[in-house]
């Protein structure tokens, strides 16, 4: 197990310092910086001040290292707009987009698993059809569409669910104020309900397909059969038995969907004027603040390296296969 | 365990299901193959339907600026906003799909936003396909450290949301069709590196290989000419699949305003102009391209699907 976790540990590295390079590279690919820094009517003096004082006069690798020293000690850099430590801008916006997008994965996940299960037992019925071709049409709806769509629906026609805004949740509890948050809860369930079924719908559409293919393999397998021939009700077989097999590669998705769910978010933030990091780096690439894109970035990145870290050590502690 | 997702932001392992033991099929009389391919079609239904509206979106790409009504990018004050199939008082209609905040047709800007996608989406594949072909074969081929090289690097882009990757470097290079497809087929290789790879790994031992070294074949030869034929049929499935999640990208991207320049519409950027209506009701602004981009998608996902199947039927009892 340990030698796992070394190997394991140890790709996270290279993983993090090739999210580093990627980010350096994008800041340099399209030639000299310093004019993403200053404004159209800079002075040539102007602009070699500002070259100097964040040090693109030196040569490359000397900026790649001293990029990631800072990064190492969390320093981004300075936000453009709010004059902060960009860092700092990103951890504020942070709680709402992981509200948003563990409650997206939860509807994914709470969703899906009943309706592949249905469509499974009824295979080749029309509940199953109807189930797949939804399921098809769930994966191939921009996420962002269907949020807009949502908005005029029920937002602006029939007015049951608000446009837009936002309860704070998490921030309370990291706080330690949990008496707030729970009160707050209701309404934040509220007012994530529109933009969580935006984000999660990709994510449930294929859960829903997993979990049924997956279920109709394990259905047919010598140990259902036992389990009814011992004389177990349909329900002990379907749930005890057949179920807790089938939805292990649902699982094991769940790292990777994490990182599609964060793609989502990023664009489905602006719609519902969500203030978490995908609103705040939508408004960042429109005022070309590029330390804090940059910021963004890397702490997407970084969280969602760190979810699939997390999940591969749960996977292998679960699973003993998977160490060997 | 390291995970293997085979592709960029929204494509579906599971859903592509591809195994990387699919195999290609036994070679087969020319006519015969798509005979069985067209009666499959037909006897899916759904298929069908997907090829019919690709065939209307392939036409609307290449008839579009002859049959499209209006120019896409006329502006005209007095007719903002006017909502589908109104006549005006000549009892014309002019906006089959009503115009927009600025007077625009919006049918125009639709049949033109077709060529954008699909321009963007095959050229980004065939970019990425190419690219990943390529470094596939010879990742397989040569094994040892190159392979080590090719498959950590892949190893990387996939531990990196690509949305977030395309963004970073679409702020920097500047919107544009051509930065645009360059990101994205950039960020497709790894998908096909990897398949291809563990085919030519288990490829490069059969006799058929080993006959072409003994007849004195190079490298390049054996790679390109004996072994790729017999890895193209299981890439056709990934592309297809592929195709339609590059085409939610570009529409995400243009949404964020770093897919094309303004001037060019596409359905992503109609999109993101229809919020500015959207408290005012102005349903067609975001109905029509939104079920553009679905249908689109949603063809090549179905293309797909049925591909998967027919290249490889042990997988369709699973569905």
């Amino acid at each position: 197990m340990w030698t796992y976790i070394a190997r394991r540990l140890s790709q996270t590295v290279i993983v993090i310092l090739g999210v580093t390079l990627i980010s350096f590279t994008a800041l340099h690919i399209g030639g000299d910086p310093t004019f993403l820094y200053v404004s159209d009517r800079a002075t040539n003096e102007e602009i070699a001040q500002t070259r100097v004082r964040l040090g693109f006069d030196k040569p490359l690798y000397v900026q790649y290292l001293t990029f990631i020293g800072k990064a190492a000690q969390g320093d981004l850099g300075k936000s453009l707009k709010f004059h902060r430590p960009a860092i700092d801008v990103v951890a504020d916006a942070l709680p709402a987009t992981i509200e948003l997008t563990l409650f997206s994965m939860l509807i994914a996940i709470v969703v899906a698993i009943p309706l592949g299960v249905l469509a499974a037992l009824r295979r080749g019925s029309a509940t199953d059809g109807s189930i797949m071709i939804l399921g098809m049409l769930g994966q191939s709806i921009p996420s962002f569409w269907l949020g807009i769509m949502m908005i005029m629906t029920f937002g602006v026609q029939l007015r049951w669910l608000p446009i837009s805004g936002h309860v704070p949740l998490l921030e309370p509890m990291f706080q330690g104020d949990f008496h707030t948050a729970f009160a707050n809860l209701p309404s934040a369930i509220y007012y994530l309900i529109m933009p969580s079924l935006a984000v999660g719908v990709y994510s449930l559409s294929r859960n829903a397909r997993l979990v049924r293919s997956s279920m109709l393999e394990t259905l047919s397998l010598d140990f259902v059969r036992t389990a009814r021939a011992k004389g177990l009700s349909e329900y002990a077989v379907v749930i005890n038995h057949a179920l807790r097999n089938a939805w292990l590669p649902v699982v094991t998705m769940i790292g990777l969907e994490f990182g599609f769910l964060l793609g989502g978010v990023v664009v489905v933030e602006i719609v519902f004027s969500w203030p978490g990091i995908g609103r705040l780096l939508f408004n960042a690439i429109n005022q070309r603040d590029i330390p804090l894109v940059q910021a963004c970035v890397i702490v997407l990145a970084g969280i969602f390296v760190a979810i699939n870290l997390i999940v591969d050590l749960v996977y292998a502690r679960l699973d003993p296969r998977v160490r060997l | 365990m390291t995970q293997s997702h085979p592709d960029g932001p929204f494509i579906d392992p599971a859903a592509a299901g591809l195994a990387d033991t699919m195999v290609a099929l036994p070679p087969q009389r020319r006519g015969d193959g798509w005979r069985r391919a067209w009666r499959s079609m037909v006897r899916g239904r759904w298929p069908l339907l997907a090829l019919f509206i690709l065939a209307l979106l392939i036409l609307a790409a290449i008839l579009g600026p002859t049959i499209s009504p209006l120019d896409p990018n006329r502006q005209n004050i007095m007719t903002r906003l006017e909502a589908p199939m109104v006549a005006d008082r000549a009892g014309h209609v002019k906006f089959f799909l009503g115009s927009d905040g600025l007077g625009r047709d919006v049918l125009s800007r639709l049949l033109y936003g077709a060529r954008v996608s699909l321009l963007v989406g095959v050229t980004a594949i065939v970019i990425g396909g190419s690219l990943g072909v390529a470094l596939g074969l010879i990742s397989g081929y040569f094994g040892g450290w190159t392979d080590d090289v090719i498959m950590r690097i892949g190893d990387i882009q996939l531990a990196f949301p690509f949305v977030l990757m395309a963004i970073m470097f679409l702020v920097v290079l500047g919107p544009g069709v051509f930065n645009l497809i360059l990101v994205l087929g950039i960020g497709q290789w790894i998908t096909y590196a990897r398949i291809v790879r563990a085919q030519t790994l288990s490829l490069r031992e059969k006799e058929f290989v080993e006959a072409a070294r003994a007849l004195g074949a190079s490298h390049a030869s054996i790679m390109f000419v004996t072994i790729l034929p017999n890895v193209i049929a299981p890439l056709t499935v990934i592309a297809s699949f592929n195709i339609a999640s590059v085409i939610l990208a570009e529409a995400a991207l243009s949404f964020l305003g770093l897919g094309v320049p303004p001037s060019v519409p596409t359905w992503g950027s109609m999109l993101a102009e229809s919020r500015d209506q959207l408290i005012a009701n102005k349903w067609w602004l975001a109905v029509f391209p939104g079920m553009a981009i679905v249908l689109t998608v949603l063809a090549f996902n179905i293309i797909g699907d049925w591909l998967r199947d027919f290249l490889d039927p042990r997988l369709k009892s699973n569905g």
